[in-house]
C-alpha cells in the first residue's frame, strides 16, 4: 500500500513544482551520492564549492508556491495590463498568429526546446524552416543573401552600419554614417549607442538635404518612413554610391509584397523586423529581425546563416554555413558578438509565409493598404491634412478640427492607442487585425460622426494601385514550399514533419555544456501567449501596463537578490547583448570619473568567443590572460598584465565557474587585483546555474554580471533563440543602466538604448519569474545541488572510460565536466563520437569548447537518474566501439563511428557495405527499441557547403 | 611535415621565397594541416597596393578555423594568385607551389634577415607542439 503524508502536510496544495523540476527521485539522489562517494548533498556541495565564495545565510526569496497558485498570480498580473487596440506602429504591428502555428510551434516543446542547430543532422526540421525564412527575406528585399536571424530591427540596423564600415577599402578613413531622420526613433538611438565606442560619427537629418560629407561610409533609410511615406530613394542611393558609401534600408516586409524591393533601387543591405508575420508584439519581443545583403558582402554578415550542403549519401542537407565569421571562431575579429538569435520566432514568421503564400501575403498587405487609404480620405474630408506621398499602412495626421490632445483623449475612451509626435501631429498604423469597426472608432476619435462615414463607399473611390515608380513588379516566394500548404491539414502535417527531424528535449536529454538545457516547464510557458502579455505594443502608455511594471519590479529585485547586486536592467535581449551592455556601463562609469583612457579589457584565453567580440564592440582593446593546465586563470599572468596596463585597465571579463566547469578558488584574489589596478570586474553569468543559492557574484568581487535567462532561468532555447541577457550591477554602476527614447527606464546617467524595446523581450519574462516563484528558497538552491550532483555523477561514471579533464581542489567538478578524447584521435574523433551519439538517440555534448577535441557535458538538475544512466551507457558503449577499432576488431576505415549517424534509408537499403550489422548501426543498445530517433540525413559534408554556398530553399529537383 | 630548405618562415606560418627583389608568399604545410580542409582564401590587398612588414594581407579559412595572414616583409603587391578563389583546396594539396598567395616587390630585403630558415622553423614547430 502507498503511504500518504501526515494530515498537516496534506493541507498544502498537491501541485508543488520543485519535485517536478528536478529529475532524480529522493532514492536516486541517495544512490547517486553513494556512487560519487559522499554521505550527503551538503558534503558534496562543500567539496565542490570553495568556502571562499560561499554566501552568508540564504537568499531572501519567498518559499515555493504551487503551479496553479503562480499561474493565478500571473493571470491577475496579465489582467492589469490593458490591451488597447494598437495603432502606434513604429516597427510593431498587431498580427494574427494562425492558430495552427501558435499551438504547434510557439506552444509546442517539440519546436521550442531544441538547441542551436550545430549538430545539423538532427536539426534538419528547423534548418529547413530557417532556409524558408532566408528565402522569404531575400525574395522580398531583392537581396542576394539573408541570415537567420537578428535580435531586433534596431540592432540589425546597427549591425548594418558596422558591416558597411568593415566593407570600406583598406585604407579608407571614412567614419561617418548618415541616418535619415525618418527612421524609427529607437533605431536612431540604438545606432548612436553602438557608434560612439567605435569612433563612428552618426549624422541624422533629411536625406534630401544631405550632401555627403567626404568621410561617409554608409547611409540608413526607412522604407516606408516611420511616418508612413513611400519615398523614391533611387537618386539618393545612386549619389551615395558615387560618394563611395553603402546604402542600408530598413524595410517593412509586408509592405514589400506591394512595393518595389530595396534591391531594385540600389540598396546594398536591407534590415527589418518580421514580427508582423504572425508573431505577437509581446510588449517588445521576442521577434526575429532580418538582415540581407548583396553577394559582395556575404562574408561580412553577422549571425547565423543556414546553408545547403550534401550528406555522405549525396543527398541535400542543411547546416550552419560560414561559421568562421562568427564570434566562437573569430573572437575579437568576428563580424559581431551575436550568437543566440531568434530562431523560434524566425520559424514562426517563415511558417506564416508558407501558410499564406505570396497571394495570401499580398492580399493581407492590399487590405491593410486599402483600409489606410479609406481612413486617409475620411480624415482628409474631416479636415485633417496628412501624408502627401503614397503610403502603405501609416498616416501622420496633422492638426484639424480637433487638437491632438482631444483626439488622443477620444481615442483613449475607445481603448485605442495612437502615436503622439508631440508637435500636434499623430501617427496611425493599421495592420492585419483591423476591422471596419476600428475605422469607425478612429473616425469618431477625430471628431467625425459615425453616421457620416461609409467605408464601403469610400472603397470605391480610393486609388489602391501604386504608381509605376513604386509598384512591385518582381515575383517572390516562387519556391513550391510557399505554395503547397494552404489547407490547415497540410500545414499541420508540414509543421509536424519538420518537427520530427529535430531532436529536442521531448525526446532525450541534451547534455550541452555551458548551455543548461534544463526543463522549460509547461506552466512557465502558459502565460506568454495570453493576450495580457502577448498583445501589448512596447510603447503603450505606462498606465496601461501595470501588470508588466510589477512583473519587471519583482523580477529585477529577485535577480538582484540572487546575484547580490543593487540594480537590474532587463533591456539586453540576449547574453551577448548583456555582455555588451555591462561593458558599456563600465566604460560610462570610467568616463564619469574622467578616466577616458581606460580601454583595456583582460580576458582569459579560455573565455567564450562572445567575450572578446563584445569587448571590441564596446571600444575596448582585448588583452588575453593565460590559463594553466587546469583551465584556471594564471593569477601571476593576470597580475602582471593588470599592473602593466593599470593606467588603462577598464575591466576583466571572467566566467564563473570557469568555462572549464571548475570553481576557481582564486576568484576573490583575482577580483581584488583588478580593483587595485582601477579596473572593474565583468562576470559572465553563463554558468550561474552552479551558483544560485550558494554564492553571489556581487559578494565575491564582481561589479556587474549578465544572466542568461534562457539557461539558468528556464526560458527555452527555441532552437537558437530567443534568449534574454539582463544585467545586474553594483550600486556604483546603477546610474549607467541603459535608457530608452520612449519610456523612462535605466539610470539617471544611463547609456543609450541597446535594444529596440525598453525591456527587451518582455513577453518571455513571465517564464523566469514563474520559475523563481514556483521554486522559491530552498527550491532554487536545491536545483544547484542537483546540477552539481548530476555532473559529478556523470564524471564518476565516465572517468574510467573517458578521463575527466579538470576538477576542482577537492576532486569535484562544478555543474559540468569536460571529458578527454584526444588520446583516441587516431581511431575516432570527438566529432565521430558526437555523430555516433545520434544513433543512440542523444544530442552530443558541447563539442571542442573550451578545449578542442573534447566534449563538455552539462546534465542539469532536470534529468532523471535513469536518463543520466542511459546517456552514460551510450558513452561507454561508444568507448567500446572505439576499443574495437584500437584492437583491430573493427575496420579503421569502415566502422559505426565513422559512418554515423545512420539514417533509416541507409540501414534498410538493399545493399549493406559495412562489416558491422545493420542492428549494430541503428539499434546498438536495447533501450533504443523503445525510443528510436532517426536522423533525417547522414553525416553532412561541411566543406562542400562552405565552398558551394547556397542559402535559399533547395530546388525541388535536388531531391530527385 | 614538409619544410623546404630554400624558403624563409614566420612565426605565424607564412613562407617567403625571394628571387631578386620579388618575393612569393604563402602559408606553410603545417598551417594547412592545422586548418584542415581550406574552403576560402582571401587577399585583402589589391595589385599595386603596398603593405608594411607584419600587416595583414588576407585570411585562410577552413570550415572550423580562420587564420589571418601577415606580410613577412614590406613591399608592393605585383600579383595575386586568383586560382585560389575557385580552388582554395590547393592550399592543402600544394602549399608551397600552386597555392602561393601573393608576389610582392620587396622594399627592403634586409627585412628577411630576422625570418627563420627551415631548421629554425622546424625547431620552432616542435617547441610549439609541446
Amino acid at each position: 500500500m502507498l503511504t500518504v503524508n501526515s494530515n498537516q502536510s496534506l493541507l498544502a496544495p498537491t501541485d508543488q513544482f520543485v519535485h517536478r523540476h528536478l529529475g532524480p527521485r529522493p532514492e536516486d539522489v541517495q544512490a547517486m551520492l553513494e556512487f560519487v562517494g559522499v554521505d550527503s548533498m551538503e558534503d558534496l556541495v562543500d567539496q565542490a564549492i570553495p568556502e571562499v565564495i560561499r554566501m552568508e545565510g540564504r537568499m531572501d526569496l519567498p518559499a515555493a508556491r504551487a503551479e496553479s497558485d503562480v499561474l493565478e498570480e500571473l493571470r491577475e498580473m496579465a489582467s492589469r495590463n490593458r490591451v488597447f487596440r494598437s495603432f502606434i506602429g513604429m516597427g510593431y504591428y498587431d498580427t494574427i498568429t494562425p492558430p495552427v502555428i501558435q499551438r504547434n510551434i510557439l506552444e509546442n516543446p517539440g519546436w521550442y526546446t531544441q538547441y542551436t542547430p550545430y549538430q545539423a543532422e538532427i536539426a534538419q526540421g528547423r534548418l529547413e524552416a530557417l532556409l524558408n525564412f532566408q528565402t522569404m527575406v531575400t525574395d522580398l528585399t531583392g537581396m542576394d543573401i539573408a541570415n537567420a536571424s537578428m535580435l531586433d530591427e534596431s540592432t540589425a540596423a546597427a549591425e548594418a552600419m558596422t558591416l558597411c564600415h568593415r566593407s570600406m577599402p583598406r585604407k579608407s578613413n571614412a567614419n561617418i554614417f548618415f541616418v535619415s531622420e525618418r527612421c524609427f526613433p529607437q533605431t536612431i538611438e540604438v545606432i548612436r549607442t553602438r557608434a560612439e565606442p567605435l569612433g563612428i560619427e552618426v549624422l541624422v537629418g533629411d536625406h534630401e538635404q544631405y550632401n555627403f560629407a567626404e568621410e561617409t561610409f554608409g547611409v540608413l533609410l526607412q522604407y516606408p518612413t516611420a511616418d508612413g511615406d513611400i519615398v523614391d530613394y533611387e537618386g539618393f542611393a545612386a549619389r551615395a554610391h558615387e560618394h563611395g558609401a553603402l546604402v542600408c534600408v530598413a524595410a517593412d516586409l509586408l509592405a514589400l509584397t506591394l512595393l518595389r524591393s530595396p534591391g531594385e533601387f540600389g540598396a546594398d543591405v536591407v534590415v527589418g523586423n518580421t514580427q508582423r508575420f504572425g508573431v505577437p508584439m509581446g510588449f517588445g519581443g521576442p521577434h526575429a529581425a532580418y538582415m540581407a545583403c548583396l553577394d559582395d558582402y556575404k562574408r561580412q554578415l553577422p549571425g547565423r546563416l543556414a546553408g545547403v550542403s550534401v550528406d555522405n549519401q549525396g543527398r541535400p542537407a542543411i547546416r550552419l554555413a560560414l561559421q568562421t565569421r562568427e564570434q566562437h571562431i573569430r573572437r575579437d575579429r568576428a563580424t559581431s558578438n551575436i550568437c543566440t538569435a531568434q530562431v523560434l520566432l524566425a520559424v514562426m514568421a517563415s511558417m506564416y509565409a508558407v501558410y499564406h503564400g505570396p497571394e495570401g501575403l499580398t492580399e493581407i498587405a492590399a487590405r491593410v493598404h486599402l483600409l489606410t487609404e479609406i481612413l486617409r480620405k475620411a480624415l482628409a474630408d474631416l479636415g485633417y491634412s496628412n501624408n502627401t506621398l503614397p503610403v502603405f499602412d501609416t498616416l501622420r495626421v496633422h492638426s484639424g478640427p480637433l487638437t491632438s490632445e482631444k483626439v488622443l483623449e477620444n481615442a483613449r475612451e475607445r481603448e485605442i492607442n495612437l502615436f503622439d509626435y508631440g508637435d500636434g501631429s499623430l501617427g496611425i498604423s493599421l495592420d492585419e487585425t483591423v476591422r471596419l469597426e476600428d475605422l469607425f472608432l478612429l473616425y469618431e476619435a477625430f471628431g467625425g460622426d459615425a453616421g457620416d462615414f461609409d467605408p464601403e463607399l469610400i472603397a470605391n473611390v480610393v486609388e489602391r494601385q501604386y504608381p509605376d515608380l513604386h509598384a512591385r513588379k518582381t515575383a517572390f516566394l516562387t519556391h513550391p514550399v510557399f505554395h503547397a500548404y494552404r489547407s490547415e491539414t497540410e500545414m499541420l502535417r508540414y509543421i509536424i514533419r519538420l518537427q520530427r527531424r529535430d531532436l529536442s528535449l521531448t525526446h532525450s536529454m541534451i547534455p550541452l555544456g555551458s548551455c543548461t538545457m534544463k526543463l522549460n516547464a509547461t506552466a512557465e510557458m502558459y502565460p506568454i501567449t495570453w493576450p495580457g502579455f502577448g498583445h501589448l505594443h512596447p510603447f503603450a502608455p505606462v498606465d496601461q501596463t501595470e501588470g508588466y511594471q510589477e512583473l519587471f519590479r519583482e523580477l529585477e529585485s529577485q535577480l538582484a537578490e540572487i546575484t547580490g547586486f543593487a540594480a537590474t536592467s532587463l533591456q539586453p535581449n540576449a547574453g551577448s547583448q548583456g555582455e555588451y551592455t555591462g561593458l558599456l556601463a563600465i566604460r560610462a562609469y570610467h568616463h564619469s570619473r574622467g578616466d577616458h583612457q581606460r580601454d583595456v579589457c583582460l580576458i582569459p584565453a579560455s573565455a567564450h568567443g562572445t567575450n572578446p567580440a563584445s569587448a571590441v564592440m564596446a571600444g575596448l582593446k582585448v588583452v588575453v590572460v593565460d590559463t594553466d593546465d587546469h583551465g584556471n586563470i594564471l593569477v601571476e599572468d593576470l597580475k602582471k598584465k593588470a599592473v602593466e596596463h593599470a593606467d588603462r585597465l577598464a575591466a576583466l571579463m571572467v566566467t564563473y565557474p570557469s568555462t572549464h566547469g571548475v570553481y576557481e578558488s582564486a576568484i576573490r584574489e583575482i577580483c581584488g587585483i583588478i580593483h587595485e589596478c582601477g579596473g572593474q570586474v565583468y562576470l559572465d553569468g553563463a554558468n550561474m546555474n552552479a551558483l544560485v543559492g550558494y554564492s553571489r557574484p556581487g559578494e565575491f568581487g564582481a561589479d556587474v554580471c549578465h544572466l542568461n535567462l534562457h539557461k539558468t532561468f528556464c526560458i527555452p532555447h527555441g532552437g537558437g533563440g530567443p534568449g534574454m541577457g539582463p544585467i545586474c550591477v553594483a550600486e556604483h554602476l546603477a546610474p549607467f543602466l541603459p535608457g530608452h527614447p520612449f519610456v523612462q527606464v535605466g539610470g539617471e546617467k544611463g547609456i543609450g538604448p541597446v535594444s529596440a524595446a525598453p525591456w527587451g523581450s518582455a513577453s518571455i519574462l513571465p517564464i523566469s519569474y514563474s520559475y523563481i516563484l514556483m521554486m522559491g528558497e530552498p527550491g532554487l538552491r536545491k536545483a544547484t545541488d542537483y546540477a552539481i550532483l548530476g555532473a559529478n555523477y556523470i564524471a564518476e561514471r565516465l572517468e574510467s572510460h573517458f578521463p575527466v579533464l579538470y576538477r576542482g581542489e577537492n576532486g569535484r567538478v562544478a555543474h559540468e565536466c569536460i571529458i578527454e578524447l584526444r588520446h583516441l584521435r587516431e581511431y575516432a574523433s570527438a566529432e565521430d563520437v558526437a555523430k555516433r551519439l545520434m544513433d543512440y538517440g542523444f544530442h552530443a555534448p558541447t563539442l571542442s569548447f573550451p578545449v578542442p577535441g573534447t566534449l563538455m557535458i552539462e546534465p542539469t538538475e532536470s534529468e532523471s537518474r535513469q536518463e543520466l544512466d542511459r546517456f552514460c551507457e551510450a558513452m561507454i558503449a561508444i568507448r567500446e566501439e572505439i576499443r574495437d577499432i584500437e584492437e583491430g576488431r573493427s575496420d579503421p576505415d569502415n566502422n559505426p563511428l565513422q559512418n554515423a549517424p545512420h539514417t533509416a534509408e541507409m540501414v534498410t537499403a538493399a545493399v549493406w557495405m559495412h562489416p558491422y550489422s545493420r542492428q549494430q548501426a541503428a539499434y546498438p543498445a536495447p533501450w533504443i527499441r523503445d525510443n528510436k530517433f532517426w536522423p533525417h540525413v547522414a553525416r553532412i559534408d561541411n566543406v562542400y557547403g562552405d565552398k558551394n554556398l547556397f542559402c535559399e530553399c533547395i530546388p525541388i529537383e535536388e531531391y530527385a | 611535415m614538409n619544410i623546404p630548405e630554400d624558403l624563409r618562415y614566420t612565426k605565424n606560418d607564412e613562407w617567403i621565397r625571394l628571387e631578386g627583389d620579388v618575393a612569393t608568399v604563402g602559408v606553410t604545410d603545417y598551417a594547412q594541416d592545422q586548418l584542415s580542409d581550406v574552403v576560402y582564401v582571401e587577399v585583402s590587398l589589391s595589385q599595386g597596393e603596398s603593405g608594411a612588414k607584419g600587416e595583414t594581407f588576407g585570411a585562410v579559412e577552413s570550415v572550423k578555423a580562420a587564420s589571418d595572414v601577415y606580410l613577412p616583409v614590406g613591399g608592393e603587391v605585383l600579383e595575386i594568385n586568383d586560382l585560389l578563389e575557385e580552388t582554395p583546396e590547393l592550399v592543402n594539396t600544394d602549399p608551397y607551389g600552386d597555392a602561393w598567395m601573393v608576389k610582392i616587390r620587396v622594399s627592403d630585403t634586409a627585412e628577411l634577415d630576422d625570418l627563420m630558415n627551415a631548421a629554425a622553423y622546424e625547431a620552432y614547430l616542435q617547441e610549439r607542439d609541446h
